[in-house]
């Protein structure tokens, strides 16, 4: 309930039933964010401490102080160089990663869906994900063994398919229908898939790599991948944020949010080519995990509220913890073999969003 | 019923129309529309289907393209910037879009976009224009509810709340009551005539049903087949032949002993032996 009032004496020329008039508080993220931001923390220790090499939660934090500037922290625990490269060098860059990953597909998600006004899109939508699929796949037989280009090669088919995709839908469809792009990203990605389909077949001595890539991986994850796309999904994620209540008039649709004084096609396109940058590169280094982009703002605009100023950045804390835990799951419940990530998302993901769907709302008929 | 207009001493026009035609393709939707709305009236805008109500106002709007000008407020629309015609007019489509899972009082406060910086979030000020739009709107009790439980002469209201939270001198309505019963209709039409009043908002509407339009437009605007085919007081336009011709239909005009004018339509057919 709201607790602001509106102050009696700045306007005591009005009538007194208004000066008591009760103003609903806006809509707020702090809640649920402080919540979901609790659970990332808890995630990220967890996955830090968990693995084939036993490594306990306060030798984890111990390890994490060591290395934020201006602490000068330094312990047996943290000082052991074992510890330093278990939890430093090869745990902590995968669950920053599979972090950032996740953040960025729930956000590209979330926007996908509002600039779309479609529940059931996803970022994948306008043809990153084949695109990208066919870079990668043009790398790995191209020569098989090096995989340095992969992520390059997977950025620029992600980014080149939704370019292709906006201009043959604006180009054939009018400027006014999101609809026409959505069906031109069908149509690319149909092409997409099937020349990847193609190479993939005609090379299946690589059928094991590329397959393994489409299904999405944190396992190759370091330091330089994390720095790789930081950029890219600082940038989209500031822009994405930036347009949350830009997107909340877009759900009035694109004649209502016009007459308000927006340019809805415009707003649309700059949203899609953040979304479209930061998912490409996140896409770049752990092939094409999917459902996250459903699933994590659905969930966050059932459980909170469905107001973009807290589907979008919810949705991107939301998204980080949920991803570094499918992956604590992918490479712990086979370990030590690694069960592909994309499988833990959908097969974990599928019953939990079942769930919330029929707990809440489901009377109300919102979708 | 203009007697208390407190903004009309000037009697300025705030909107008009020059030569204003729409083409869908082939189809002639408006054709070489010209009229002025004198600011503070209500205007409503009367005709069979199709015959461009609906094409008049989204013209008006920016809405659709058109050849001709627009001028509202002294001011060619085709040269304000999207935010400027924004604070000028404010308009409601007959059927707005109501996401079931927004709150009745985040709305209303999308009205408040026009005044808002491209980044900016409403402040306490613009909340408080909402809130007290809620309150005047007699719905102060619901800010807080979802849109999927409100009733649709609740909704009907809210819409109008958040038009009006764009303090737009125009108001444009599409149908504004067709989903509204019989008494919800008239309520809905007098809170806007007496908004009109007390904020000296100009209102133009496309309206279906020819009684009430009398009781509530000050000048009327007939349309067929997307012209201008009569304007004038309600006495001067809903005249029995002139609504048969136009229409295609036969109507009768009673009038009431209070003055107002009743337009009934009569069948056209004689009555079957069991009707």
């Amino acid at each position: 309930m709201s607790t602001n009032r509106t102050s009696s004496t700045a306007s005591s020329s009005r009538n007194t039933a208004r000066s008591r008039l009760k103003v609903s508080a806006p809509v707020s993220a702090r809640i649920p964010l402080l919540v979901t931001g609790l659970v990332l923390i808890v995630v990220v220790l967890l996955s830090a401490a968990i693995g084939p090499a036993d490594v306990s939660l306060s030798t984890v934090i111990q390890v994490l102080l060591s290395h934020v500037p201006l602490v000068h922290f330094h312990s047996a625990a943290s000082n052991s160089a074992f510890n330093q490269a278990i939890v430093w060098d090869i745990r902590l860059p995968r669950v920053v990663l599979g972090g950032l990953v996740g953040a960025m597909l729930a956000a590209g998600g979330a926007s996908y869906q509002g600039v779309f006004r479609n529940p059931l899109a996803d970022p994948y939508l306008l043809g990153v994900a084949a695109g990208a699929g066919l870079g990668a796949t043009i790398v790995i037989v191209a020569n098989s063994g090096s995989t340095a280009l992969l992520p390059v090669a997977a950025f620029i088919g992600g980014a080149g398919a939704v370019t292709l995709t906006y201009l043959v839908g604006a180009r054939f469809g009018g400027r006014s229908s999101g609809a026409s792009i959505v069906l031109a990203g069908i149509a690319i990605a149909a092409i997409f898939t099937a020349a990847q389909t193609f190479l993939q077949q005609q090379h299946a001595q690589d059928l094991q790599a590329v397959y393994s890539w489409i299904l999405g991986s944190l396992s190759l994850a370091n330091w330089s991948d994390v720095w790789l796309i930081l950029p890219y999904l600082m940038v989209s994620t500031a822009v994405l944020l930036a347009h949350r209540r830009l997107l909340d008039v877009l759900r009035l649709g694109e004649e209502e949010a016009s007459s308000l004084g927006l340019n809805p096609q415009r707003i649309r396109l700059i949203v899609v080519a953040a979304a479209t940058l930061g998912t490409a590169a996140a896409v770049s280094v752990s092939g094409l995990i999917g459902f996250v982009g459903i699933i994590v703002p659905h969930v966050v605009r059932r459980t909170t509220n469905a107001s973009y100023r807290v589907v979008m950045p919810v949705s991107i804390v939301a998204g980080a913890a949920f991803l570094i835990l499918a992956d604590l799951v992918a490479r712990t419940i086979e370990s030590p073999a690694e069960v592909p990530l994309g499988v833990i998302t959908a097969f974990v993901g599928g019953p939990f969003f079942i769930f919330v769907l029929r707990s809440r709302r489901a009377h109300e008929g919102v979708l | 019923m203009s007697a208390e207009i407190t903004v009309d001493a000037s009697r300025e026009n705030i909107v008009e129309l020059r030569n204003v035609s729409v083409n869908y393709g082939s189809a002639i939707a408006l054709n070489n529309a010209t009229h002025s709305v004198i600011s503070g009236e209500w205007l409503g805008v009367i005709g069979a289907n199709g015959a461009g109500k609906t094409t008049l106002l989204r013209s008006i709007a920016r809405l659709t393209s058109y050849s001709g000008e627009v001028f509202v407020d002294g001011r060619a629309t085709s040269e304000l910037s999207r935010k400027e015609f924004a604070q000028l007019v404010a308009y409601v489509p007959q059927k707005p879009e109501l996401p079931p899972d927004m709150r009745a009082i985040d709305y209303a406060a999308l009205g408040r976009m026009p005044h808002l910086g491209y980044f900016g979030a409403e402040g306490p000020n613009d909340r408080e224009i909402a809130g007290n739009l809620l309150e005047r709107l007699g719905l102060s009790l619901l800010a807080e509810r979802h849109l999927a439980t409100m009733s649709g002469g609740e909704l009907q209201r809210l819409v109008l709340a958040r038009a009006l939270a764009q303090e737009a001198p125009v108001l444009l309505l599409d149908e504004p009551t067709s989903a509204l019963d019989l008494g919800r209709r008239v309520e809905a039409l007098e809170l806007v005539d007496e908004l009109r009043l007390e904020r000296g908002l100009t209102v133009i509407s496309a309206m279906h049903d020819l009684s009430l339009a009398a009781q509530f437009a000050g000048q009327l605007v007939l349309l067929d087949a997307g012209s201008i085919v009569a304007t004038g007081t309600a006495a001067e336009v809903l005249e029995e032949k002139l609504l048969d011709f136009h229409f295609g239909t036969q109507v009768r005009i009673l009038h009431t002993e209070d003055g107002e004018l009743v337009v009934v339509p009569r069948r056209t057919k004689p009555k079957g032996p069991h009707a």
